[in-house]
């Protein structure tokens, strides 16, 4: 017996769908034997992350909480791994958003009408995260720097000066020693769903974005440089695109966004920045799996982010409730993203086992 | 006064470079077969857990980091599962090996958080050389894990550089198909790198928390794994360049410890070494493309037998 691999020319639009989902399960089934391995039931364990983030209103209002920064750099870095330019960044890209954001809200413009503050804020926050991301950009686009590498100190260089503001010259004076910034004006803190911590504006915000980006991935010629520069380099630099452009754009736009779901955390859950990883658990880690799990498509990321958005949740429920450490969620990452690795083999090639001649 | 200052400095610099010269010494070789490993931060974290799990258990440091090489390499193995025999990408597949690496090893550490190893690595001073005035204490003066390393230095040169299976890892990286032609099995040789350097990535995290630190903390590779890679670039994937960029980095960091009592914000200098790897990084690219020396040209590609 011998096993083939040949290349499909088109992968079925029925493949295309079913397979991320068995591989989701496959993943799921695989991380079940780490729960047992470590002496916790993996129903007992499942259960609690389904009722924990879907089961009750107050789970599920939380889930599309932790959704919204997701789907935000998720539809950023589709962008960016679209033009096959790796950015692992958005989490310190998400930093410097919310870093940007306080600065206008308690420093800038504290006494403008929340009509002029809010927008500013996320213009700012825009701003921030596209500077964070240009610099790897430029790099890799000037340098030809390794933007996986670069992109990611840059997360390690916004996180230390996050926690260098909120211990040192932005340390709120009432806040009793935690390294905290004061409270926002409340011209800057973003309205909420009655009872819940959805601050809406940013979930419309991040669904815009969505259909927005899809759009321009689409339908415009931006987009489609950016297709084919991922697809084939060769071919974009024979029909006279910029490689340089491109990656500098996508980099400045997948930052920029990361820069948004950073004002949202400061303005809509916070109200104020905080050491960084009471801003963001990973979200910007956690989105490269959203990105890559909706296939680079704009559109599937919102169920996608809305999915890790509960195993969030899910993952904070087994935690206090069976004992499990903080970096659980990076198994259920880890794991999945291997099984979504591997079934993409299936849609793109075609297995067969045949007897071997002779 | 200031002699003295120096050489403590340089002294513990060495230490403090070890892990990351082992990391950067198997990543030289997955490379140059052709696969990059962006799971090196995932590996060695493995390796750091097992290393001090082992040792805690058993009392036998060196059973502890034989398995911490262990369990680095079968991690690896994943890796070279995902991206040589399926073909996925490679920069997702690393990623997810960083990711599932640094939460399995939370998992099976949290019960080790606060404990102290009461097993240690004795150093062992090296007879004669020892003595050296200035030099002896700096050079000679360390632990055998720490003389593992430097000695594997010479050792990974001359087989990558001056012996046959040297040159089929290196005809794996640059040509794969043409290597196939000539009867070099392309699939298992680029599996043996990808182990080594699994392997050798374990090796690293057992140094960190069995003889360096030596305790657990989570995620207490703190970025050395991502260090590595640029390290491996900045060597031109060459292991007597990784040795210098090694403990350069083990300056690095040693001058930022140092720096600390002086009153500059600790935060401030705990960006350091992520600043300077940015700059090593633009130091090695630059000097790779002025040399024309390359990456190896089959890097991330996957090899395919029956696409021609």
């Amino acid at each position: 017996m011998r096993v083939r691999i040949e290349k499909r020319l088109l992968p079925s639009r029925w493949m295309t769908l079913s397979v991320p989902i068995l591989s989701l399960a496959l993943a799921l089934l695989v991380i079940a034997f780490v729960f047992w391995g470590y002496g916790v039931s993996p129903l007992l364990a499942y259960k609690r992350i389904f009722l924990g983030a879907f089961g009750s209103l107050y789970g599920l209002s939380e889930t599309i909480v932790k959704a919204i920064p997701l789907m935000i750099c998720g539809v950023g870095l589709a962008i960016a791994f679209k033009a096959l330019v790796w950015n692992i960044g958005a989490e310190g890209q998400l930093l410097m958003g919310a870093v940007a954001a306080t600065w206008v809200a308690l420093y800038v413009i504290p006494d403008a009408p929340a009509a002029v503050l809010l927008p500013c804020m996320f213009m700012a926050g825009f701003l921030g995260g596209a500077i964070w991301g240009f610099i790897p950009g430029i790099l890799k686009a000037k340098l030809k720097a390794n933007e996986v590498i670069t992109s990611l100190m840059m997360v390690y260089i916004a996180s230390e000066l996050v926690n260098y503001l909120v211990y040192g010259p932005w340390k709120g004076a009432e806040e009793w020693g935690f390294p905290y910034t004061s409270k926002f004006p409340s011209s800057a803190q973003l309205p909420r769903l009655l009872g819940t911590r959805i601050h809406y504006p940013t979930l419309i915000l991040a669904l815009l974005l969505a259909v927005l980006v899809y759009v321009l991935m689409m339908r415009t010629k931006l987009g489609y440089e950016i297709r084919v520069t991922g697809e084939n380099p060769e071919a974009a630099r024979y029909a006279g695109m910029s490689y340089f452009k491109t990656v500098v754009l996508v980099m400045l736009i997948s930052g920029g966004l990361a820069g948004l779901a950073g004002v949202g955390e400061v303005a809509g859950i916070h109200y104020r920045l905080r050491y960084p990883q009471g801003i963001s658990p990973g979200y910007g880690f956690t989105a490269i799996i959203v990105a890559w799990l909706g296939r680079l498509n704009p559109l599937a990321v919102i169920p996608t982010s809305l999915l890790f958005g509960g195993l969030l949740v899910g993952g904070d429920a087994i935690q206090v409730a069976l004992g499990l450490p903080v970096a659980t969620i990076n198994i259920f990452n880890g794991v999945i993203l291997f099984f979504v690795l591997g079934g993409e083999l299936l849609t793109r090639y075609r297995i067969t086992l045949e007897r071997r001649e002779k | 006064m200031i002699l003295e200052f120096i050489a403590a400095a340089l002294k513990a610099a060495i230490p403090a470079g070890t892990p990351l010269l082992f990391g950067t010494l198997g990543e030289i070789y997955a490379e140059r077969s052709g696969v990059l490993n962006l799971g090196v931060e995932g590996m060695m974290i493995m390796g750091a857990v097992t290393g001090f799990g082992v040792t805690l258990a058993t009392g036998n440091v060196w059973l502890g980091i034989a398995l911490a090489a262990m369990a680095g390499g079968l991690l690896a193995l994943i890796h070279a599962f995902l991206s040589i025999t399926l073909r996925a990408n490679q920069v997702v597949s690393g990623l997810a090996l960083t990711m599932f690496g640094l939460g399995m090893s939370g998992m099976l550490g949290k019960r080790y958080i606060g404990t102290p190893l009461p097993y240690r690595l004795r150093v062992a001073p090296i007879p004669l050389l020892k003595d050296i005035p200035f030099l002896g204490p700096i050079l000679f003066q360390h632990d055998p894990l720490v003389y593992l390393s430097v000695l594997l230095v010479p050792l990974l040169w001359f087989v990558l550089f001056k012996t046959r299976a040297g040159i089929s890892v290196r005809s794996v990286g640059e040509a794969p198909a043409t290597a196939d032609a000539l009867g070099v099995n392309v699939f298992l040789v680029r599996y043996l790198c990808v182990f080594l350097g699994g392997v050798l990535a374990g090796l690293g995290g057992a140094y960190l928390s069995v003889v360096y630190v030596p305790a657990w903390i989570e995620g207490m590779t703190a970025g050395a794994g991502w260090i590595v890679i640029a390290l491996t670039i900045f060597a031109m994937w060459s292991p007597g360049r990784a040795l210098i960029g090694a403990y350069l980095f083990g300056a690095v960091k040693v001058l930022q410890y140092r720096l600390q009592p002086l009153g500059v914000s600790p935060n401030l200098l705990n960006m350091l070494p992520f600043i300077f790897t940015i700059i090593v990084l633009l130091a090695g690219t630059g000097e790779v493309m002025r040399k024309r020396i390359g990456a190896p040209s089959a890097l991330s590609i996957p090899y395919a037998r029956e696409e021609k």
